[in-house]
Parts: C-alpha cells; sequence; structure tokens
C-alpha cells in the first residue's frame, strides 16, 4: 500500500519533468544535443555623418521581434549620445541625439536575430480600414483608368495587385502612369503611387522595408515591398518578381514612408549595413523563444539569473545525476565507501583537475595524511583537536603539493587546492579508524571503493551531453528525483551480494 | 535467481521490508544506547552484566584508576558503539597497566586515551557525544573451552515479531583478536533452534569443521540452557518494541546467560552461518504466527517449526 504511494509520486514526478523536457524540445526548440547551431545573424547598421557644432538627433529604424524573426540581443554603439527607443505605428525606432557635435561622427546598431521556421499564420488582426486617395481632377482620371484597365485584366485582389503593379511598372507606354508618377520612376514612389490607387478601391495596403537575411551574407542594402491586405490579412507582394507572401528571410524594419535613417543637423550622411551568420549556440536563441512566448515563465527560470549565478548552478545542476550514480553504485552494486556523499565532492574537484592526475593527487594527499595521522595518534590527542589538527596538515600538504608541482612545471598539481578539505580530513580520520580497527585491506578496499565512485560519477557529470541536458532542462531534476524515490524502495540483491551469499545459493 | 530462491536477505531488503516496517525509528535509542538497554532488562528482570560505573564527561576521567582499583577485571565499551568497535576487555592489572584479552598491556594513560576517545564520539553513530561504560567482565562458561581462543563467545539469536527465527554461536579467534564479530575474524556457527545444536560453522566466509586455533569441532555442539536463551531472546523484543531485532547474549559461568545488547539493524552474516536465507522462515512467521501470545508459546513455536524450513 505504501509501495504503490510512491510509485504514483514517482511516475508523477517523472512524467512532470518529461514533460516539461518535451514542450521545451518540440515547441520551444531546445536542442537535446550540445553545440546545435540555428538560424542566428548578426545584423550591423554603421551610420556616418559630419556633424558641425550643431545639435544633433539620428532617427534609426531597428528591428522589432516578428513572426519570422526574433531579436536574441541588440545594443547601440554611440559614444556622448543620448538613446531612446520609439515604438509607433508598429515601427520601431532608436533616436539617438546629442546636444553639440563636431567632425565626423560614427554611430553603431547592433542585432543578433535569429530566423524562425514558424509555420504558424498570423492571429487575426482587427478591421483594417482605408481612405480613399484625395486624387484630384486629371489625377483622378488618370488613377480611375489604370484602375479600370486593372480591373478588367483581373480576377480578385491579388491579381488585380499584380497587374497594377505590371502596368506601373511599364510607365514608359503609359501616359496616365506618367502623370501619377510626376517623372520620379523610383520604385518607392512606383509603389506608393500603386497604394494610392488601391485605396481608391478601398483596398488597404502599405509600403513595408526591410532587410534580405539570407545565406548572401554581408552589405546589403534595404529593400521594399508592398502589402496588401487580403481576407483579414497583410500579404506580401514583391514587387520585383511579383512574388506573393513572404519568403521568410524578410526582415521587416519599418512600415511608411521614409528612409532607413533620418538625419537632423547633420550633412554627408552614409549608412552601411552588414548582416553576417553567427555560430552563436542555439540554446540563448531558445531561451529568447522561450522569453517571448512565455515571459512569465522565462522570468523564473534559470535563464533570467545572472550569468555568475548561472554559472555555479551549472556546476551544482550536475550533482543530482552524481548522487544518482552513487545510489546506484551503493544500493544496486554494494560498493563501500567513505562517507555517503565524499565521493561527488571529490568527483566535482575532479572537474578541475582532470581525472588522472586528480586521483594521482588525491591518493597523494590522503597517504601522506594518513601517515602524520598515524603518529598523531602515539600523542593522544582529544578528537576535536585531533581533526583541527589534521585539517591543518591536510592544508600545508595541498600548498606543498602545489609549490613542488609548480617548481616542477606540473601545471595540474596546483588544482590541488580545490579539492574540499573537510571531506579529505574526514577521510583520513575514518580510514585510519577502519584501518586500526578492521585492517589495513579493509581500509584501502574502501579508499579504492570511494575513488572508484568518485571517478565514475566524474565521468556521467561531466559526460558533455549529461552537462548540457541538466543545464538545459534543469526540469529533468525531477525525474532523477522519481528514479531515487524509487530506489528508496529497492529490496533485491546488491551485484556483491551475489557474491557474499555464493555459498547458500549452490544450495 | 538461485539466491532468491534459497531466501537470501539482502541488505536493501532487509532494509526495505523489515527493519522501516517492523521497528519504530522512535524504539531505536532503547537498543542503541546500552545503558537504556541494561535499564530496560534489569526492569524485565533479564540478566545482564553489572553495571561498575558510567564516564560522562572529560573530567572524570581522572578519577578514573582510582574508580577501577576496585575490581581486577572490567569491560569498557561505549554506550552507542557500533559493530563491536571500541570495546576494551581488560582481564587484570600487572602493576600500573592493565592487560587485555589478548595479552597486550596497556598503560592507564592509553585506556584514559581510549575513554577520552569514546567520550568524543569516535565510535558512536554520526560521531554524537557518548559516554562509556564500565561493567562487569563475562566469564564465559567452560563447556566453551575447547572451541573458543580467548574472549567471549557469544550467542546471536534473531527475533522476528517475538519468534527466534534463526541464531548463531559466534567464536572469536586469535584473528579476531578476542573479538565475537564475524567480519573481524571470528567464526561464526549456526544453531539449530529445535535442538541447540551446532550445525556449520563459517570462517572468513568460508565453510569450516574445527576451530582454527584450537582444532577442536565446532560442528554438533550443544548449547547449554538452549530453551532460557531463546526466552531472553522473545522476551527482549516484547520489551522493546522491536519487530526485527538481534539480540546477543553470553552464558556466565557462574550467572548464567547475560544480554549483552540487542541490535535493530542485525547483520546478515548469520545466513552464512546457518547455510540458509532468512526470508523463508520470516515469511513463514508473518502468515502463521500471529495468533500466539504468550513468550513460551512463541518460544515452543519457533522450536517446532524453525528448523523445519531448511
Amino acid at each position: 500500500m505504501n509501495n504503490r504511494h510512491l510509485y504514483i509520486l514517482s511516475a508523477l514526478l517523472f512524467l512532470f519533468g518529461l514533460g516539461l523536457f518535451l514542450y521545451k524540445v518540440v515547441f520551444l526548440g531546445f536542442p537535446v544535443t550540445p553545440g546545435q547551431e540555428t538560424n542566428v545573424w548578426e545584423i550591423e547598421v554603421k551610420v556616418n555623418f559630419i556633424a558641425s557644432d550643431r545639435p544633433v538627433k539620428v532617427y534609426l529604424y531597428v528591428p522589432r521581434n516578428l513572426r519570422n524573426f526574433s531579436i536574441i540581443n541588440e545594443n547601440f554603439i554611440s559614444r556622448g549620445y543620448g538613446t531612446s527607443i520609439n515604438t509607433s505605428d508598429g515601427n520601431r525606432q532608436v533616436v539617438w541625439s546629442i546636444r553639440r557635435a563636431n567632425g565626423l561622427q560614427t554611430l553603431y546598431y547592433r542585432a543578433i536575430v535569429e530566423k524562425l521556421e514558424s509555420k504558424q499564420s498570423a492571429t487575426a488582426l482587427k478591421e483594417v480600414k482605408t481612405e480613399p486617395y484625395s486624387y484630384e481632377g486629371a489625377d483622378l482620371e488618370a488613377a480611375t483608368a489604370i484602375l479600370q484597365e486593372a480591373r478588367q485584366k483581373s480576377a480578385d485582389t491579388i491579381s488585380l495587385v499584380l497587374q497594377l503593379i505590371e502596368l506601373v511598372k511599364n510607365y514608359e507606354t503609359d501616359d496616365n502612369v506618367n502623370l501619377l508618377l510626376r517623372g520620379k520612376p523610383e520604385q518607392e514612389n512606383m509603389l506608393e503611387t500603386i497604394i494610392n490607387i488601391l485605396s481608391l478601391e478601398t483596398i488597404p495596403a502599405r509600403l513595408a522595408h526591410g532587410l534580405k537575411v539570407n545565406e548572401q551574407f554581408g552589405k546589403v542594402q534595404p529593400v521594399s515591398w508592398l502589402e496588401v491586405y487580403i481576407d483579414n490579412q497583410w500579404v506580401t507582394i514583391d514587387p520585383l518578381t511579383s512574388q506573393i507572401g513572404q519568403t521568410g528571410d524578410q526582415l521587416l524594419l519599418w512600415l511608411g514612408t521614409g528612409r532607413i535613417v533620418n538625419l537632423v543637423g547633420g550633412q554627408d550622411l552614409h549608412v552601411d549595413i552588414n548582416v553576417t551568420q553567427t555560430g552563436l549556440e542555439s540554446i540563448s536563441a531558445a531561451s529568447t523563444r522561450e522569453k517571448i512566448l512565455h515571459p512569465v515563465i522565462w522570468k523564473y527560470s534559470l535563464n533570467s539569473l545572472p550569468l555568475d549565478t548561472q554559472r555555479v548552478y551549472s556546476v551544482l545542476l550536475s550533482v543530482p545525476v552524481g548522487v544518482l550514480i552513487l545510489v546506484l553504485l551503493r544500493n544496486l552494486i554494494g560498493i563501500k565507501t567513505f562517507g555517503t556523499f565524499m565521493p561527488i565532492l571529490i568527483a566535482l574537484a575532479f572537474r578541475e583537475t582532470q581525472l588522472i592526475s586528480g586521483l594521482v593527487l588525491f591518493s597523494v594527499l590522503v597517504a601522506a595524511g594518513l601517515t602524520i595521522r598515524f603518529y598523531l595518534e602515539k600523542l593522544k590527542l582529544l578528537l576535536v583537536p585531533r581533526l583541527a589538527a589534521v585539517l591543518i596538515i591536510v592544508i600545508i600538504l595541498m600548498l606543498m603539493l602545489s609549490i613542488i608541482s609548480n617548481q616542477l612545471g606540473i601545471e595540474s598539481g596546483l588544482s590541488v587546492a580545490l579539492f574540499p578539505m573537510v571531506i579529505i580530513t574526514m577521510t583520513i580520520e575514518r580510514m585510519s579508524i577502519v584501518w586500526e580497527e578492521l585492517g589495513a585491506h579493509v581500509a584501502i578496499y574502501q579508499g579504492l571503493g570511494s575513488l572508484l565512485a568518485a571517478s565514475i560519477a566524474f565521468l556521467v557529470m561531466n559526460f558533455s551531453l549529461v552537462h548540457h541536458l541538466v543545464n538545459v532542462f534543469p526540469e529533468l531534476l525531477f525525474m532523477i528525483l522519481a528514479f531515487t524515490l524509487i530506489f528508496g524502495r529497492y529490496s533485491g540483491y546488491r551485484l556483491l551480494e551475489l557474491r557474499r551469499f555464493k555459498s547458500l545459493a549452490g544450495k | 535467481m538461485k539466491l532468491s530462491q534459497a531466501g537470501v536477505m539482502g541488505i536493501n531488503r532487509r532494509n526495505c521490508d523489515y527493519i522501516h516496517i517492523y521497528n519504530p525509528r522512535r524504539d531505536y535509542p532503547l537498543v542503541d544506547d546500552k545503558l537504556r538497554t541494561k535499564q530496560l532488562a534489569i526492569n524485565a528482570g533479564i540478566a545482564v552484566p553489572e553495571l561498575y560505573g558510567v564516564i560522562e564527561i572529560e573530567h572524570q576521567i581522572r578519577e578514573l584508576p582510582d574508580f577501577l582499583k576496585k575490581y581486577p577485571d572490567f569491560v569498557l565499551k561505549p554506550a552507542h558503539g557500533t559493530g563491536g568497535e571500541g570495546i576494551e576487555v581488560i582481564v587484570g592489572k600487572v602493576k600500573n597497566a592493565y592487560k587485555k584479552a589478548n595479552g597486550q598491556l596497556v598503560s592507564e594513560e592509553q585506556l584514559q586515551h581510549h575513554v577520552s576517545n569514546i567520550l568524543n564520539g569516535l565510535f558512536s553513530l554520526g560521531g554524537q557525544e557518548d559516554k562509556t561504560i564500565i561493567e562487569y567482565r563475562v566469564k564465559f562458561d567452560p563447556v566453551f573451552d575447547a572451541i573458543c581462543f580467548q574472549g567471549v563467545p557469544d550467542i546471536r539469536i534473531i527475533v522476528f515479531l517475538g519468534f527466534p527465527v534463526m541464531a548463531m554461536i559466534r567464536l572469536p579467534t586469535q584473528m579476531s583478536g578476542g573479538k565475537a564479530n564475524l567480519h573481524q575474524g571470528a567464526l561464526g556457527a549456526g544453531i539449530d533452534l529445535a535442538t541447540g545444536r551446532t550445525l556449520n560453522a563459517v570462517w572468513k566466509n568460508e565453510i569450516v569443521f574445527e576451530h582454527p586455533d584450537t582444532h577442536n569441532p565446532v560442528q554438533d555442539f550443544a548449547i547449554p540452557r538452549w530453551e532460557e536463551l531463546l526466552m531472553i531472546a522473545t522476551r527482549c523484543s516484547e520489551q522493546t518494541g522491536l519487530g526485527y531485532l538481534g539480540v546477543d547474549i553470553v552464558l556466565d559461568r557462574v550467572k548464567g546467560p547475560l544480554l549483552l545488547e540487542m541490535n535493530a539493524r542485525p547483520g546478515l552474516s548469520i545466513q552464512i552461518a546457518n547455510h540458509f536465507g532468512l526470508i523463508h522462515r520470516l515469511e513463514f512467521i508473518k502468515t502463521n504466527g500471529r495468533l500466539l501470545g504468550s513468550a513460551a508459546d512463541k518460544v515452543s513455536f519457533s522450536r517446532r517449526y524453525m528448523s523445519r524450513i531448511r
């Protein structure tokens, strides 16, 4: 009856951990194996201009989190400038301002963005309405004529838009279009004209600008495209290729007219945009995705902690794995160790010393300590002062080992300082008692058992996949807890008991 | 698996299915503290080695030699010791030195240091501070002369729900230094519950037929006052409330059976000494033994059935 309670509890813990784990893998895209890279790009916008001892304001359109891109990190490099960010009409604009500047000025905006593979459709938008553009006189007639012509050749809104693009592109042969363009056949002007003509038909449309973020990286120029509101959705139409729908690599910077940078109070503006793919690990990308999708959960997760604290936890989180290994070794196999958790602490120290040199250092330290401890036995000291004396001697030994190995040029000897000295002291004390009471072979046998357990725990804890998993998916601790609870009621034989009771099995 | 067919109990099984279920944690101090065990036994009319004195604080150690003048021989032991650790048996005095059971001499200073170690918790569970018990040294019954080397042989009886289920006698050897612990090299011989005669013997995990030091046969040796020993074990179990208990009894040549100590986590080597697993017997008691009430009934039940389960 008790066992059922335990099994249910363990199953719940296990499923809870597994559920969270699977959710993060499948829906948030956290990588299961270390070192996976995703589509992460670095975008750098460099703004150059000459200032002439007057107040300067620079407006730069910057990306925001979108359906196809998320911003992992961004920073603004601008010495002496005040920085603020405006968000209006769905556009995000950084404003750099300074009271007085002179000479060549250089400002940087850097962002790390990740391309998302999301297939999900946009959430339904609220009704978008548009007012007919106020064309007058000849303009109105020309626009109506163009619209008429396009409508005759089209079946629905999309084909109407495509026809319009076709007509406006061939402005040289069409007087009506020529009139509306007013002799300025730039792409932006063309697109604006199309939007205006569409407004006569009360079809909402807008001008969008952004960057093409794809395999060709290096210097890029902003591109413009048309977005038409059809069936409650903004449909992207590329005016050059007439391609319909977003290609996924278009990073929207701003909507409407205007340039990427607006400069007030300076001259000779130059804007360079660079796009490069970066090798950032996908964990931070996924974590950012979590931040966008579940801001509350993110707030209470490991990733929200300061980096220093995260580093401490990256060590702590591997301890439960080691503890589970220890449970297996002790209760399933039956290896005897000095102190319950001593091997785990030794294994943690091995992280710094590495395995082989760690084993050597530990053995040297314990052997030297044990020798001195046997001598102390002759002095008949009280227990606590004796333990204190051994602790002090352990520290002196550690220092000597470090100095000697430094002189010999053995770098790994320096890391002896990372061994848990109190644990070593207690190990020496326990070992000397066992040595005297039960004999040297028992003491050495148990000492070797401890080292074996520490080595196995170290190898498992430092296995890069294990380390990665517990750090990225701390919820796995619930699964480890479930296993530990189950082992708490394991009443079968230990592996070494099979040998101990061998004579009884023969019957 | 052959082991489970033989009903051999492993540590996990003992802890999970017996100790955690039949031994309430609050009753542990009764057996972990040997002073309380002594008091409990005295109250129940069970004979124990006479208590000479208790040392509780460091300061008392100075008066130890004076105090010990009265007693030509005695035993020093930690009240919370485990596995026989920290027990010092003094058989006599040579001038200012004390003679140990194995013939070694210890100075007054060494003895005082040993007591200090005990007080500081060197031998107690978890290293908590401890007391030193000074008590009567058991002079074992001469019937054991032939199969015993120094020290005192003791009889371990496992009692489950008040029923003796398995027993063995532990015989000190030269290797065990006069101590009666199997893992220290003592010889263990299983005892037939019905007859009180020894079965096969085990030394260092191997079956032997004679004592390694005296070379006398250890099989089919009759333990005196067997019924009495079983009664003590059963009554101990009733007194403590511990369902799964190891009871250690010695036979003194003058005072007869004396309760030495009890153990709430008795070891598993008794199975090797008996060449038989515990589980079948424990299961039998679980299903058939519940209805019996009096200690005598339980003992006769055990004597009738336990030996048949082999």
